[in-house]
């Protein structure tokens, strides 16, 4: 155990804890006795951009060292993984055996425990829901209940509370999960270059049935007439006879490294307003306007940034933040507005994605529910971002959104109350489970959530 | 919790009636911040500031009896304002008297007693809340210094070495701190027009609270580990600093 200067992955607001990296799912699950004053958080891979995963003068568990396959059942493509292991992990031993993973999202290196903890959603929400929707059972470690297996049968308000729950309800020490059947580890993807919101906008409502995967890319630094152009990509996965005859030697083969690894200490502000647009510019310029049946590998369809190893050091030393909200269908006019205010504000972001959601699910905290739903990546030294921020905030709320809690390292607690309506319901089953409040962690402390 | 973008969400004043610490607060308030502990030698007279930030949207506003003078009280006073309040984001550390250096010519004890207050009562002070900031492990103690301390002149050189000390003192725990979440953010004023300075002639460079104030919201923001205000200073007293010393009898006499 060693006391550590903890941040999410945004850089932003170091707290220091006490570490421990238990190596099997027993020691984690032991990580819950003696707990110390300020309590007991667990951490996956970091990838959360707030500060859901640190706990300022207690202890945090380093799930990563509790990892691999409890069970697979490649029949049924049922699997039971231990918490910490990692999605890249998955797909390296599941692809070639034909089984993907149910959701990803836009990087492969999250846990199963961070996957559950924020009810993760991926390219495929409008069809497939999120994470949670896919989990069949999980063990658990509560304070007050000690190691139990919960399924949406078995205590349904504990299963939902877990779902999205940020980790506050008890320690996942495994979790078994429906994975989808591939044939190849290909994708096949249409590509739709829009000149505007509207035109990506209207796209998706009309396609995205047709695709089991949609995300559009959206260039926030273009301004006038183009706010809001876009890439439109959508695909699903091929079958083996649409590729080609060298594909076909090995239809699941698969092969994911990150490639470029960001200087250590990167250079002061490598993402600058001006890479940026150049970068934008470029990203836009390079798809084309409309192509049909392109294929492509996962990493390079699902996880084009975990190509660069540590990107989020490009941001510098101010670190760097995400800003997530949803809409529903029907407050496009909002939507609208919150693009054109981060295209004329003097913001820089390099990585924006909007995508239309399907319906949510029974997870009390869990972030997804019908609408469209805009990530947009910022830097924490952007002059007047935290007023631009309050700003939008409260006009996602108006128009009955929210914001997502794995990217959130700002928000008002208010806000949060307002976006999630069951938040009291939530709280209720922590009391059950956890009635000394012993799991803590710096965002439920910031939001006013432990 | 302090935030991404610097918010805080909890401020202890020690020295709760100082203007630049006051003003301060205020904009902490108007931004996120909940929990204001205002710690001062006569609490019973801030009643009216109490008042003030609640109605600017503080639901937790207390005051507690606290006098630099009396160092051996500081730990439980401090101890049992973080037990009664949790977490506490920043502490501004700004009390301090300013004496006028004729008196203390004349009364050389009123001088040990001004630095008793101003370097003493700070090292105590300041002491205890590491602790208690280490405990928590995060939080910032901003660290109200002055440009007097950089280089000490001859017209008020008491006060002007106790800002020494104390700035020395606040470097050398904000170092000893790193690692621990916890940090110290030194602030280096010029002439601020406050109570403290009243009825004086202002000196090159005046300011007011309330651009001490932002530089110290800024700070806070940006994780700064000294803040100039206003910030030309840095530039003048990177110069004035080297000036030999019969260059600086000239250019300090007022
Ligand atoms: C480049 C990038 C792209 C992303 N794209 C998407 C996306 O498309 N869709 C999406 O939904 N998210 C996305 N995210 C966010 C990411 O999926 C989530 O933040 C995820 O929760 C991170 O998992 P982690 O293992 O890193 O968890 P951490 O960030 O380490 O922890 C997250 C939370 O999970 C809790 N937790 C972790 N393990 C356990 C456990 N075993 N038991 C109980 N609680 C636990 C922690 O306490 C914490 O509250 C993206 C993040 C990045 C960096
Ligand atoms: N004003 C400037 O030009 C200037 C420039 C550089 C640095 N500073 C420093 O900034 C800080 C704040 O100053 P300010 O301008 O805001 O002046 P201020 O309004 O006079 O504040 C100073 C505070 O210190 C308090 N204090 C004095 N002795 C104390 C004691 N023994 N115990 C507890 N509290 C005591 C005073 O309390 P009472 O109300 O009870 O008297 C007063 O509230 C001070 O440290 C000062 O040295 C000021």
């Amino acid at each position: 155990m060693t006391r550590e200067l903890l941040t999410g992955w945004g850089r932003t607001a170091p707290t220091a804890a006490d570490v421990v990296h238990p190596m099997s799912v027993d020691e984690l699950a032991a990580g819950l006795e003696r707990p110390p004053e300020r309590g007991v958080a667990a951490r996956g891979l970091g990838r959360s951009y707030g500060d859901p995963a640190q706990n300022a003068g207690g202890r945090v568990l380093d799930t990563t060292g509790a990892r691999g396959l409890i069970d697979l059942d490649l029949n049924r493509g049922v699997v039971t993984a231990a918490a910490g292991t990692s999605l890249h992990a998955l797909m390296r031993w599941l692809v070639p055996l034909g089984w993907f993973v149910p959701v990803t999202p836009g990087t492969r290196y999250v846990t199963v425990g961070g996957a559950i903890a924020n009810d993760i959603h991926g390219k495929n929400h409008h069809g497939a829901g999120s994470w949670c929707n896919h989990l069949l059972a999980m063990t658990m470690a509560t304070p007050a209940g000690g190691k139990i297996t919960v399924t949406p049968q078995s205590d349904p308000d504990l299963f939902w509370a877990t779902a999205g729950g940020v980790g506050l309800t008890g320690l996942v020490l495994d979790a078994t999960f429906q994975l989808r059947r591939i044939e190849t580890s290909r994708l096949v993807i249409d590509t739709d270059r829009t000149r505007d919101l509207d035109e990506v906008m209207a796209l998706m409502t009309e396609g995205d049935d047709r695709y089991e995967y949609s995300v559009a890319w959206i260039d926030l630094m273009a301004r006038g007439a183009s706010v809001g152009r876009s890439i439109l990509d959508r695909g699903r996965f091929a079958h083996v006879d649409e590729l080609s005859a060298k594909q076909q030697r090995d239809p699941l083969a698969y092969h994911a490294a990150a490639i470029l690894p960001m200087p250590f200490v990167a250079p002061p502000k490598l993402l600058n307003p001006l890479t940026v647009r150049a970068f934008n510019e470029v990203w836009y310029r390079r798809a084309p306007r409309r192509r049909r049946g392109h294929v492509a590998t996962i990493p390079a369809f699902f996880h084009p940034l975990d190509a660069i190893h540590d990107w989020n050091r490009g941001y510098g030393p101010a670190g760097f933040l995400q800003w997530q909200c949803v809409v529903p269908i029907g407050a496009e006019e909002t939507m609208r507005h919150i693009v054109e205010a981060f295209s004329a504000s003097a913001t820089t972001s390099l990585v924006n994605v909007l995508k239309r959601f399907g319906p949510g699910n029974e997870g009390m905290l869990s972030f997804p529910q019908p609408g469209w739903t805009l990530s947009v990546d910022l830097s924490a030294d952007a002059p007047g971002l935290a007023r631009l921020l309050d700003r939008l905030d409260d006009e996602v709320l108006a128009a009955g959104g929210r914001l997502y809690l794995a990217k959130d390292s700002r928000m008002r607690p208010s806000t949060m109350a307002a976006g999630y309506a069951r938040l009291d319901e939530w709280r209720a089953v922590r009391r059950r489970v956890d009635p000394d409040g012993i799991l803590q962690h710096d965002l439920g402390r910031r939001l006013g959530l432990v | 919790m302090r935030d991404a973008l610097g918010a805080v969400q909890s401020v202890l004043v020690l020295g709760g009636g100082s203007e630049i610490a006051l003003t301060t607060v205020r904009k902490l308030v108007g931004d996120r911040c909940r929990t204001v502990v205002l710690a001062a030698r006569r609490p019973d007279e801030l009643a009216g500031t109490v008042a003030e930030l609640q109605a600017a949207g503080a639901t937790d506003v207390d005051t507690v009896a606290f006098d630099a003078l009396d160092p051996a009280s500081h730990e439980k006073i401090i101890d049992g304002i973080f037990e009664a309040h949790g977490d506490i984001d920043v502490v501004l550390l700004a009390f301090g008297v300013l004496g006028d250096q004729k008196e203390f010519d004349a009364d050389p004890a009123s001088a040990a007693q001004a630095i008793a207050a101003n370097f003493g009562g700070a090292v105590s002070a300041g002491l205890a809340v590491a602790h208690n900031l280490r405990k928590q492990g995060h939080g910032t103690l901003v660290v109200l210094s002055s440009v007097a301390g950089e280089r000490v002149r001859k017209d008020n050189f008491v006060y002007g070495s106790s800002k020494a000390g104390l700035d020395g003192f606040a470097q050398g725990l904000g170092d000893s701190l790193v690692g621990s979440g916890a940090r110290v953010m030194v602030v280096r004023p010029g002439f601020v027009h406050t109570k403290m300075t009243e009825g004086m002639d202002a000196a090159p460079f005046s300011t007011t609270p309330d651009v001490v104030a932002d530089a110290i919201v800024e700070g806070l923001h940006k994780r700064r580990d000294v803040v100039w205000a206003p910030s030309q200073l840095r530039y003048v007293f990177s110069a004035l600093r080297h000036l030999p010393r019969p260059v600086w009898r000239k250019v300090s006499d007022r």
